[in-house]
């Protein structure tokens, strides 16, 4: 038995099915070189070639970001329900049970605490692996509470989006509701002092752009990361246009003025730690 | 006179009203015909009632986009006196889908935040049938500022299919500007009402709606995308079966928003939805508003704010603690 196969049994799949695909060798989908997968995990899950930034899991996510071991998660205790019975093709509760076994994640979102080269913050990722990172009522509620303990600690906040879904459609109105919640935390702790960075990467779209993502002190962006309010079938089927070149990618919205910087993973850590220091009171 | 955009499921209203009017065209004051007119009339009632007290979410929605239903420069004219309208956006121009305003309610100075679908096809062109831009958030976002350094309420009037997705309105940020509005509106210090008088379409209705109030006229929906968009999506296509299906599973009505938490009030509409009578939907609503402005008088800055903050503290359902087996 191999190792992977000892994963799927226990329900826990080490490699998502988005992102990143399986087997030793990769595609990239930039410039279509053929890679050698360590290679591209060697380096953060980068393009050796082109420097595309691939699909990063939000636990790796921590171990690069955060110092080694520093990480201390917070209620993981909350899971998802499904408060409108949702049923399209699937039922949601089903779909759910899917997505928690296929990403070994009870939802989109990890928050806790760390330290990045020594000095403490406030953290939460969401995963795109889950559901496209959309956020439900969990997602929302640990990013409030997230953003509550970093108001109570007098602690920085620093938030990695991976958030295509937007807002979660299976718990209708409620997840719109969580845009409303985070945001009413984000002004709270923005009124006590608080330093709010938030991290975009590919993709970040719809409720959670026109949220949390885009309520930082300091918005940065990984490059090429496709980050935007609609998606690009409801602008076509609405405008029936064709989208300009590089439509809602990092470049784009660094050159219409909407985030401070791109940073390329490997110096993410360097420029945050930097701005930190930069804001302390 | 009876509306023009006739929905499927009212045929047989029409059929009656139509029956009405021959007969009181024909009747000339004659006694036997006008006891058939009050028959009918009576059962033009029990009718009206019958169909809309049992609309199916997908009915909700259609009855939400009416033609004729009522919109925010309708209910500035019949609710409010003295509107001055304020245009600008102070960066890009003026949003025709967002109209912006004081106005005076009762006695009370207000400023008024609401969607403008257009009635006509020129007007719906120039309000781009209510979808919004960035510089129409902006816009609502500076006056509601300037309500709150003076301390008047804030009347939000909620009616779009949804911010609208274009290129110039990525390129403009529409994301980064509702974003901004929710974090500020969170906290603007001055008493919000927010009524969803029609469509609450997604990210383009939060951007106005967050208060202290939110309510919900009867026939209006409020959801986190519209049927037609979770339809395209979940079901990969989006048409006359799958659209109500989608409808359906969104719970977006104001009956289902009120049990699950998310809106305060349900806002009757006349018998037969507000289409059908502008004048008695509009008295409701300004006694509604009027009502709002009253009760949140007496409370302080810190009231409102604490208040406004755990309102939507609450919202959501998930488990938490040790798992039951």
């Amino acid at each position: 038995m191999t190792p992977n196969e000892s994963k799927a049994e226990m329900g826990i799949s080490d490699r998502p099915k988005r992102g990143v695909p399986e087997g030793l060798w990769i595609r990239c989908p930039q410039c279509k070189a053929t890679i050698f997968r360590k290679e591209a995990e060697a380096r953060l899950n980068v393009c050796p070639e082109c420097t595309y930034h691939f699909y990063l899991p939000a636990r790796d996510r921590i171990a690069q970001l955060l110092d080694a071991d520093s990480f201390e998660e917070w209620f993981t205790d909350l899971r998802p329900c499904d408060p409108l019975e949702f049923k399209d093709r699937l039922p949601y509760a089903e779909r759910l049970q899917a997505e928690q076994a296929k990403t070994g994640m009870l939802d989109a979102a990890v928050v806790g605490r760390g330290f990045i080269r020594g000095r403490p913050v406030v953290f939460g990722v969401t995963d795109f692996a889950f559901m496209a990172g959309s956020m439900g009522s969990v997602v929302g509620e640990k990013l409030t509470r997230a953003a509550e303990e970093a108001t109570r600690l007098q602690l920085p906040l620093l938030f990695v989006s991976g958030s295509g879904g937007g807002a979660r459609m299976q718990e209708g109105i409620l997840s719109l509701m969580q845009m409303a919640k985070i945001s009413a935390a984000l002004g709270r702790y923005d009124r006590a002092g608080g330093l709010y960075i938030c991290v975009l990467t590919n993709p970040t779209m719809g409720g959670v752009a026109a949220s949390f993502a885009l309520q930082g002190d300091i918005t940065l962006a990984e490059p090429g990361a496709l980050i935007g309010f609609a998606g690009k079938r409801t602008i076509w089927n609405t405008v029936r246009l064709e989208l300009p070149e590089g439509f809602q990618t990092s470049e784009f919205l660094l050159e219409h003025g909407f985030i401070d910087r791109i940073v390329p993973r490997k110096d993410l850590r360097t420029e945050v730690a930097k701005i930190i220091d930069y804001c302390e009171h | 006179m009876p509306p023009r955009n006739r929905l499927p499921f009212e045929s047989d209203i029409y059929e009656l009203e139509d029956l009405l009017e021959r007969l009181e065209v024909g009747a000339n004051g004659q006694l036997g015909s006008s006891e058939e007119i009050r028959r009918i009339r009576r059962e033009l009632v029990g009718l009206k009632r019958k169909i809309y007290s049992n609309l199916t979410p997908w009915q909700t929605v259609l009855v939400s986009r009416h033609g004729e239903r009522p919109q925010t420069m309708d209910y500035v004219q019949l609710i409010f006196e003295d509107f001055v309208e304020l245009h600008g956006d102070r960066a890009i121009g003026d949003d025709r889908a967002l109209r912006c305003g004081f106005a005076r309610l009762g006695d009370h100075r207000v400023m008024v935040i609401g969607h403008q679908k257009g009635h006509t096809l020129q007007e719906r062109t120039k309000c781009f049938y209510g979808c919004a831009h960035p510089e129409g958030y902006r816009k609502a976002l500076k006056n509601m500022r300037l309500a709150a350094k003076f301390r008047l309420p804030i009347i939000c009037l909620i009616d779009t299919p949804g911010a609208f997705p274009g290129i110039g309105a990525e390129e403009r940020g529409q994301a980064q500007l509702i974003a901004t509005n929710l974090l500020e509106m969170s906290r603007l210090e001055t008493p919000i009402v927010c009524v969803v008088i029609g469509e609450g379409g997604s990210g383009g209705a939060l951007g106005i709606g967050i208060g202290d109030r939110v309510s919900m006229l009867e026939h209006g929906y409020y959801s986190v995308i519209s049927p037609e968009g979770c339809a395209g999506i979940l079901w990969k296509v989006a048409t006359e079966t799958t659209k109500p299906l989608a409808a359906e599973a969104l719970r977006m009505t104001a009956k289902d928003l009120k049990r699950l938490g998310v809106i305060d009030d349900i806002i009757p509409e006349p018998l037969g939805a507000a289409h059908r009578d502008h004048r008695e939907m509009a008295n409701t609503l300004k006694a509604y508003l009027l009502r709002y402005i009253r009760e949140t008088r007496p409370l302080s800055v810190e009231e409102l704010l604490e208040s406004r903050y755990q309102k939507f503290r609450k919202m959501g359902f998930y488990l938490s603690g040790i798992e039951n087996a």
